[in-house]
């Protein structure tokens, strides 16, 4: 156990490393720093400084160091184009981005469950043919094509639901949240299911085919011959033994979702931490980009390790087997 | 001797003869849905291979576009123009042509970087289950690692590095190059597993074995012989990475990280498009995120008959 431990901790700070390390060169890459902070009508002798005070003649390796240090306590410095820190910055619309993630991973898992269990169940009936055809139409339909679509109906055509913007938000601290007014959730709608569409057909189809194997097994046979009803078999016995997987894999999609939000904040304008990502990636705006990525690594990071703890220690089997981490699909 | 495939009597034209042999045919001919994917999948490839030709404007061809032409809804509705069946957008372009020409450019993007996933995983792949050892562990925890992140997150870091790295009017210019290249990079674990895995199997089968006894140099056992038969779930794969790869492709143009508005792609056009959505203009961005859909919904339904075709289990 111990071992295992170190070794994907190990794991996990050598990936952040290495999402630190392009994260920094794309500051080097990225035109010079100094030209980004000052205007035109700073002199030689003030540029000199400046790069000296910032470090940048420093060797490589101490210049990668820092950045490390500074990442370490949240420091990703200031945006070029919006002047500001970029903590702050994220800080700011990191609400959005999260309320948007849990309501869409709600409305993933209380759909894709039960679709999936009928499936699985019912496997031949018409309905759950159709539930499968529609959902592999769900994965073939990219993300922002759901939302263009969505938004044509309902905004646009029935003019019933706003199409951009989170509506009227209520400020808790430093937190504003839209699950307070009506307006903000009837903003919230469009975009939280936009979002979990996807996810909803992996469920799914993930649940379909863990239940086809459950119903196989001999103690499922063995609850039928002892005269258990339908109901208890399929929801006592057998969905209870899908779930790890499923609660695993839906796991790991909160730190999907938090990435395909990219795209969904950008068809909807949602002012989360996607839309501050794309938007600095078109004016090139490093400190963000950097930021947000190492941020987002670091979400995933933490996700997998506490994924694969969970899975090692909801299933004895996987202490023989060592070496590989938890099963996932792709 | 060395040189001839005849001494495991499994070379490549046998490999893909076999590939398509009895069961798999015997299988398409019995799903209409399949049948009517492919058939749809080979319209698109028919209209990007010959999109000049068919398409009934030339929408970069500014001589024959004019204003007088523009926000032209499609032709059977109120005001539309019969020259324009889909409609035109704000300039005056024809939208079932744009369409084409569009399709075109995804089909093309798409290939590229499924070739070069393919390519660059299925080395991987072989190298990793042939050779084994510390090789092996390093690229499989590379591989791990990349698989734990949506290869759509992978695939922007790599546009972000490589955009970054170039300054404005490159960035133009190499737009082809950079899209394939982070579609590619963002994609190779899937053909690298699996390879690897039918490897590991293959290598100590006894026609291998013979062919080290008589001296055939590693490369060579992995190129002619360990190679024709791994290939065939690669297919599957392949097939099923074309859909994702232009949805990739479209998803990074619609961000505005992929194809400038210069040289559409269906992302760029369901980009450009959907600015005019509200003032009634939904033909601009409609039709393109149909054709998109459409033809993702064939090559993933064909995908999907691939893999149950291939696999025994499901027979």
């Amino acid at each position: 156990m111990v071992s295992f431990l170190i070794r994907r901790v190990v794991q996990a700070i050598l990936v952040m490393l290495a999402v630190a390390f392009l994260s920094f060169s794309m500051f080097n890459y990225a035109g010079d720093p100094v030209n980004n902070m000052v205007g035109q009508e700073a002199s030689r002798e003030d540029r000199a400084e400046l790069r000296e005070r910032l470090g940048l003649n420093d060797p490589f390796p101490v210049q990668f160091a820092r950045f490390v240090g500074n990442a370490i306590q949240g420091n990703f410095g200031i945006s070029y184009q919006l002047q500001r820190p970029v903590a702050d910055l994220i800080a700011e619309r990191m609400p959005a981005t999260l309320e948007l993630v849990l309501v869409s991973a709600i409305l993933a898992l209380s759909t894709g469950i039960p679709l999936g269990v009928y499936c699985g169940i019912a496997r031949h009936s018409w309905l759950s043919r159709f539930f499968l055809t529609i959902s592999l139409v769900g994965v073939s339909l990219p993300t922002f094509v759901i939302g263009i679509f969505l938004i044509y109906i309902f905004a646009v055509t029935l003019g019933v639901l706003p199409s951009f913007g989170r509506g009227g938000v209520v400020e808790l601290g430093w937190w504003k949240t839209s699950f307070l007014t009506a307006d903000g959730w009837r903003s919230l709608i469009m975009p939280a299911i936009t979002l979990s569409l996807f996810q909803t057909t992996l469920i799914m189809r993930l649940v379909r085919a863990e239940m086809l194997e459950v119903m196989r097994t001999d103690y499922i046979k063995f609850a039928r011959a002892r005269g258990l009803s339908n109901r208890a078999i399929n929801f006592g016995h057998a969905l209870k033994n899908t779930l790890v997987p499923v609660i695993t894999i839906a796991g790991l999609n909160i730190g999907a979702l938090i990435a395909f939000s990219i795209i969904t904040e950008t068809v909807f304008q949602w002012p989360g931490m996607g839309l501050l990502f794309i938007q600095a990636v078109s004016f090139a705006d490093v400190p963000i980009m950097s930021g947000y990525l190492v941020l987002v690594a670091l979400v995933f990071v933490t996700i997998n390790l506490i994924v694969d703890l969970l899975y090692y220690a909801v299933d004895p089997r996987l202490k023989v087997d060592r070496g590989t981490s938890a099963g996932r699909i792709a | 001797m060395a040189e001839t495939p005849m001494t495991t009597g499994r070379g490549w034209t046998d490999s893909i003869r076999r590939f398509f042999d009895g069961d798999i045919w015997h299988s398409f001919t019995r799903s209409p849905v399949t049948m009517v994917a492919a058939g749809i999948t080979f319209l698109y490839f028919f209209m990007a291979a010959f999109g000049p030709w068919i398409a009934p404007h030339n929408p970069f061809d500014l001589a024959s576009i004019t204003l007088l032409d523009a926000s032209l809804p499609p032709a059977w509705m109120e005001y539309g123009d019969p020259r324009f069946w889909l409609g035109t957008d704000i300039q005056g372009r024809d939208v079932l042509s744009a369409i084409i020409y569009g399709s075109r450019v995804s089909l093309l993007i798409g290939f590229a970087s499924v070739i070069l996933s393919l390519i660059l995983g299925v080395g991987l792949g072989l190298i990793s289950g042939f050779v084994g050892g510390a090789v092996d562990a390093f690229i499989m925890r590379v591989a791990e690692i990349q698989l734990s992140f949506p290869s759509i997150l992978i695939a922007l870091l790599i546009n972000g590095v490589l955009r970054g790295a170039m300054d404005i009017q490159d960035q133009a210019d190499l737009a082809y190059t950079v899209l394939i290249l982070s579609i590619g990079l963002s994609n190779w674990v899937q053909y690298a597993r699996t390879v690897r895995g039918s490897t590991m199997v293959e290598r100590n089968k006894e026609y291998v074995q013979a062919a080290h006894v008589i001296g055939i140099r590693p490369i060579l056992i992995m190129w002619r012989h360990i190679l024709p038969n791994v290939l065939g779930p690669v297919l599957v794969i392949a097939t099923i990475q074309l859909a994702l790869a232009i949805i990739a492709e479209a998803t990074l143009s619609f961000l505005g990280v992929g194809l400038p508005p210069t040289e559409p792609s269906l992302g760029t056009l369901i980009r450009v498009g959907n600015d005019y959505l509200f003032s009634g203009e939904w033909w601009i961005t409609i039709f393109p995120g149909a054709a998109l859909a459409i033809l993702v919904l064939a090559v993933n339904l064909l995908g999907d008959w691939l893999r149950d075709a291939l696999n025994p289990k499901l027979r």
